[in-house]
């Protein structure tokens, strides 16, 4: 067993979940394959989307491949900083939001 | 000023030391780039046409870019001289090869450099030269380059790592980018890069850092767009390049701890496809002492083309030299990775 949870290296064997069920990740590969390709979004547009739901999801394996991806489409550090703003914002926001259920909440139980 | 390598006597200007790092271990013979072209039924690799001669006028440069496989400088010395460039001259008349390709360095500065576009001109071929741009303002002789260029019609390659400054800057030196976008200006005042003029103007992306270059299509749209809306600067072609882990870039790679990972990502983007377009297929490299490589890159590797009996421009034997086995080594890893890289771009669009 490894003493950590995460290898980086493990990112380039992401293609080997296909040895317990080729048929699921074949599907999930050619699908991935095609969220990316430049359609109504550009395929650099995407890449900075894929960042910011890396930090998002906190994934170290997407932070890695998406903050290279970017920065080789050609983001700035600035920019690349701001899409983490975004996400964070949004999860911030999203804890925040969740007052009002609480606020609901205490308003029904409180005299 | 920065200096190169040679004058800083870094063992990486010695090209035996660059080669021997280069190499793969012993344990990892599968990874080497005559056994990846094996696995294809691609070895030996053998030229398709002698269309291109890319002729390298000196190391001098004005600039010393981060990323330089010939190490040039305003500290290197090395200049052709006009007796190199009659020889070359002798080559260009007595066979078919339709475009000659000068670079360096800074081509321009080498004081025979309007002469030999002239005498190259007469004899009917194509001229391209790979202008860094900062030298049309570097010095006043050098203003009127746009307007030489436009007279004997000649098609500029020139690089620029980005439309913005700051990536630019980092590679190429504080001030490059401002002094490139007035160059593009200049360039486009006598007729460069504008639709119907003829004059044709590419620049040159190569990648910033220990990565691959994107798109080449999805780009150039970028580009063309950025520079157009922020400078007003148009131009026609962008080619993508791959940065070549040898010289100044090795230094970079090694330096930074990417070496290992830059050279895994090359050899795993390793495209077949991509060999049948390879740039050493059709052309040959001369170096400013007249010596014959496959192409720039084994110029600057001192490996110089495998026909024993045509090494140097004098001993020049076409026949021979179409015949011959081309040099590989692990440093061709980076033209054959994704979409494929040479000096004209990617490979495969």
């Amino acid at each position: 067993m490894e003493n950590h949870y995460y290898n980086s290296k493990d990112l380039d064997k992401f293609g080997n979940i296909a040895e317990y069920q080729k048929e699921l990740a074949d599907k999930f590969f050619a699908y991935y394959g095609e969220v990316f390709k430049d359609s109504h979004l550009t395929a650099k547009e995407k890449s900075l989307i894929a960042l910011a739901v890396a930090h998002a999801v906190q994934c170290p394996y997407c932070i890695d491949a998406y903050s290279t991806d970017a920065y080789e489409k050609g983001y700035s550090e600035a920019q690349m900083m701001e899409a983490v703003h975004v996400a964070s914002a949004i999860k911030g926001g999203a804890v925040l939001v969740h007052g009002i259920q609480m606020m609901n909440k205490v308003k029904e139980i409180g005299m | 000023m920065i200096k190169s390598l040679k004058v800083l006597h870094h063992p990486l200007s010695d090209s035996l030391y660059q080669l021997a790092l280069l190499e793969p271990d012993l344990d990892d013979s599968k990874s080497s780039f005559k056994a990846k072209l094996d696995e294809f039924g691609l070895f030996p690799l053998k030229p398709s046409a002698l269309e291109i001669f890319q002729i390298n006028l000196g190391k001098m440069c004005n600039q010393t870019c981060r990323h330089c496989h010939v190490d040039a400088g305003p500290d290197r010395q090395e200049i052709m001289s006009r007796q190199t460039m009659d020889l070359c001259l002798q080559v260009l008349k007595n066979t078919e090869i339709k475009t000659v390709d000068l670079t360096g360095g800074a081509p321009e500065l080498n004081p025979d450099f309007r002469w030999f576009v002239q005498e190259i001109k007469k004899l009917g071929k194509h001229i391209l030269v790979r202008c860094n741009l900062t030298i049309i303002v570097a010095n006043k002789r050098f203003n009127d380059l746009p307007e030489f260029f436009k007279e004997h019609q000649v098609e500029v390659v020139s690089s620029l790592p980005s439309f913005t400054q700051d990536r630019t800057d980092r590679q190429r030196g504080d001030g490059v980018f401002e002094d490139s976008v007035k160059a593009l200006h200049m360039l486009n005042v006598v007729g460069y890069g504008q639709e119907g003029s003829g004059l044709i103007l590419n620049l040159v992306y190569n990648p910033a850092g220990a990565f691959l270059p994107p798109s080449q299509i999805a780009l150039e749209k970028e580009y063309k767009k950025e520079l157009s809306s922020r400078y007003g600067i148009l131009f026609n072609q962008l080619f993508a390049i791959t940065n070549m882990p040898i010289s100044r870039y090795l230094d970079y790679l090694l330096t930074s701890g990417n070496y290992e990972m830059y050279m895994d990502k090359l050899i795993s983007a390793f495209n077949p496809a991509s060999v049948q377009n390879l740039m050493c297929r059709t052309m040959l490299s001369v170096g400013w002492d007249g010596y014959l490589y496959d192409c720039d890159f084994n110029q600057m590797l001192d490996l110089k083309v495998s026909a024993s009996t045509s090494q140097h421009i004098s001993d020049f034997d076409f026949e021979k030299l179409k015949n011959r086995d081309i040099i590989i080594k692990q440093h061709c890893f980076g033209c054959t990775a994704g979409e494929g890289s040479s000096c004209g771009g990617s490979l495969s669009v």
